[in-house]
């Protein structure tokens, strides 16, 4: 039977390579937390968002905010591959002078990027703030944004989290990139982060555990959270970090290490043979 | 001034459909008349002031003027990292407007007091810094500032404060105006605090030593011209603020004359010292202990004119 995600898994295997290549190259940090989140990106651009990069501007479009901004090097990936600008402005990545570096710029400079994040919870409450907007605005739009775990020790993601259970903003999705990891350690030891659905529950979200990895199950919460219509939904993503080089899978030393020349190698070799 | 603020939102948002106020859970009865205009566009934001800022530099970035009001502290130090980021970085159109500035809430103590704030937010880039002194100034600014393309602090004060411009003023971002002319000495300064000023000046008329007393209108962007102005006609400078002496008015004005090489010019600062204040009172006490009332802006003056 054809695998109906089969084009989808191509685009994430590519992106990954292009992130790895990347870091090597650019000396980029945060690897295993741009794998963690591949799969999910790529769905959300190719499948769900509705956006046109030929219109990165339209009023009327979905809004999604990388809110786990150290994550760019992933989305700015994946934002050239979708179409919204030429891949090859990517050979400028990490010079000096360029756009193209560890954060995402403010609007206007890449197309596609609606914030600047890189301060963690900062993100997840503009996106908020653009939901509510678009509700006073009556427009027919979504808000979407990637959170990590680690990111939720800000305790701002948990001041929103309740204004946007009061509001019954229902046309807000969160989703947790978790992958059990932060800088220094596991989540669950340095803050109390489980249960972490039950703790989304209690603030009034529709919450939904899933395997981040999964497009079939990325594809079933999506659409179960644009079906809620009173309250704002979280979707759990249960991911690995480093995800799609096994070196890297679930080691915490590739938050902050740059791959040197075998290892680039060896990890382009392993996605190679992927696809 | 808050009531004028009030009255100011509503009118506003009548006219305007982008323009909404967010508050920090305060001004419960002062903003029914705004609710019943557009109770949508009335957002209760709870005790959280981090996530308000960050809701409304993304309401900012939908085309939204959102107003963010709360206490002073709560809605500058408190969340300033969310101001530096998402609304200055972001040069999202945010009007923030703290409320009790200064030694307003002089009894609540040094977590109601602000006396940094315009010395913090004067460093981030592109943000207007804004102390009206009267309700006529805060208007003005109100108004100019829902249709300036930068983010807005507007520092403002209680409530039952004097007007201390007239109708001949030019009042709005960045423009100062002499609300008393004089020829021996000025006093430069922002906010309600300068009713002080005037006070002072007047009484000194009786000793014929002529005090003009400026309004700068806040502290970012700064009325280049008028300060030039003055700096060809005094040769000595008293500044007034309701703040701390670091990083306000009289920092302002100290590297204004170092800037612009005017070492003939004397600057004789009239602030809060580096320092919370623990032993409490009303503001007219609190001002007294410092030297910030009348009486003792007349003996700064009197001192500084002998030396």
């Amino acid at each position: 039977m054809p695998d109906k995600y089969n084009n989808l898994k191509v685009i994430s295997n590519l992106i990954r390579k292009r992130i790895v290549e990347t870091s090597a190259n650019s000396k980029i940090p945060h690897l295993g937390s741009c794998l963690s989140c591949v799969d999910i990106l790529v769905y959300l651009y190719w499948k769900e968002l509705r956006i046109d990069p030929d219109f990165s501007e339209d009023p009327d479009r979905d809004r999604f905010i990388l809110s786990k901004g150290h994550a760019s090097p992933a989305w700015i990936q994946v934002l050239a591959e979708r179409g919204f600008f030429p891949i090859t402005k990517l050979l400028e990545f990490g010079k000096d002078g360029s756009i193209f570096h560890e954060h995402p710029p403010i609007p206007g400079y890449i197309p596609g990027i609606e914030a600047a994040t890189g301060s963690l919870g900062h993100g997840f409450p503009m996106a908020l703030g653009m939901a509510i907007s678009h509700k006073v605005q009556a427009k027919n739009t979504r808000c979407y944004a990637l959170l990590s775990d680690g990111e939720c020790n800000e305790g701002t993601i948990w001041e929103a989290a309740m204004l946007a259970g009061s509001k019954k903003v229902s046309h807000l999705t969160a989703i947790i990139d978790f992958n059990k990891w932060q800088a220094t350690g596991r989540s669950k030891e340095i803050m109390a982060i489980d249960p972490l659905a039950d703790k989304w529950i209690a603030f009034g979200w529709h919450a939904q555990e899933i395997d981040g990895h999964n497009f079939d199950e990325i594809s079933k919460s999506l659409l179960s959270a644009k079906l809620e219509k009173d309250r704002p939904s979280v979707i759990i993503a249960h991911t690995i970090k480093g995800k799609g080089v096994s070196f890297m899978e679930d080691d915490n030393n590739w938050h902050y290490r740059i791959p040197n020349a075998d290892e680039l190698q060896a990890a382009l070799e392993e996605l190679e043979s992927y696809s | 001034m808050r009531n004028t603020f009030a009255e100011n939102m509503t009118q506003i948002a009548s006219l305007r459909k982008d323009v909404c106020l967010l508050s920090g859970d305060i001004g419960n009865r002062m903003f029914d008349d705004f609710k019943k205009i557009s109770p949508e566009r009335f957002i209760n934001c709870g005790i959280a002031e981090a996530n308000m800022m960050s809701i409304a530099s993304g309401m900012a970035l939908s085309g939204m003027r959102p107003v963010v009001y709360t206490i002073t502290p709560f809605t500058t130090t408190r969340c300033l990292e969310q101001i530096r980021i998402g609304v200055a970085y972001h040069k999202a159109p945010v009007v923030i407007v703290g409320t009790g500035s200064g030694l307003s809430y002089s009894e609540l103590g040094p977590t109601h007091h602000s006396l940094e704030d315009m010395a913090i937010l004067r460093t981030i880039p592109g943000l207007n810094v804004l102390a009206p002194a009267d309700s006529k100034e805060l208007t003005a600014q109100l108004k100019e500032a829902l249709i300036d393309s930068n983010p807005t602090y507007l520092r403002i004060g209680k409530k039952g404060e004097p007007n201390l411009h007239d109708e001949y003023s030019n009042l709005g971002i960045g423009k100062a105006n002499m609300l008393k002319d004089g020829e021996d000495v000025v006093v430069i300064g922002v906010g309600p605090i300068l009713g002080e000023a005037l006070l002072a000046a007047k009484t000194l008329e009786v000793d014929n030593i002529s005090v003009a007393v400026a309004s700068l209108g806040g502290i970012k962007p700064i009325d280049q011209k008028f300060i030039g102005e003055l700096s060809k006609r005094f040769k000595l400078w008293i500044s007034i603020e309701e703040h701390g002496l670091i990083g306000g008015v009289s920092s302002l004005l100290s590297e204004w004359l170092v800037a612009n090489r005017c070492n003939q010019i004397r600057l004789k600062g009239i602030g809060v010292p580096d320092e919370f204040i623990h032993r409490l009172g009303s503001q007219d006490y609190i001002r007294e202990r410092y030297g910030m009332n009348s009486e003792g802006i007349i003996e700064t003056i009197r001192t500084e004119l002998t030396q």
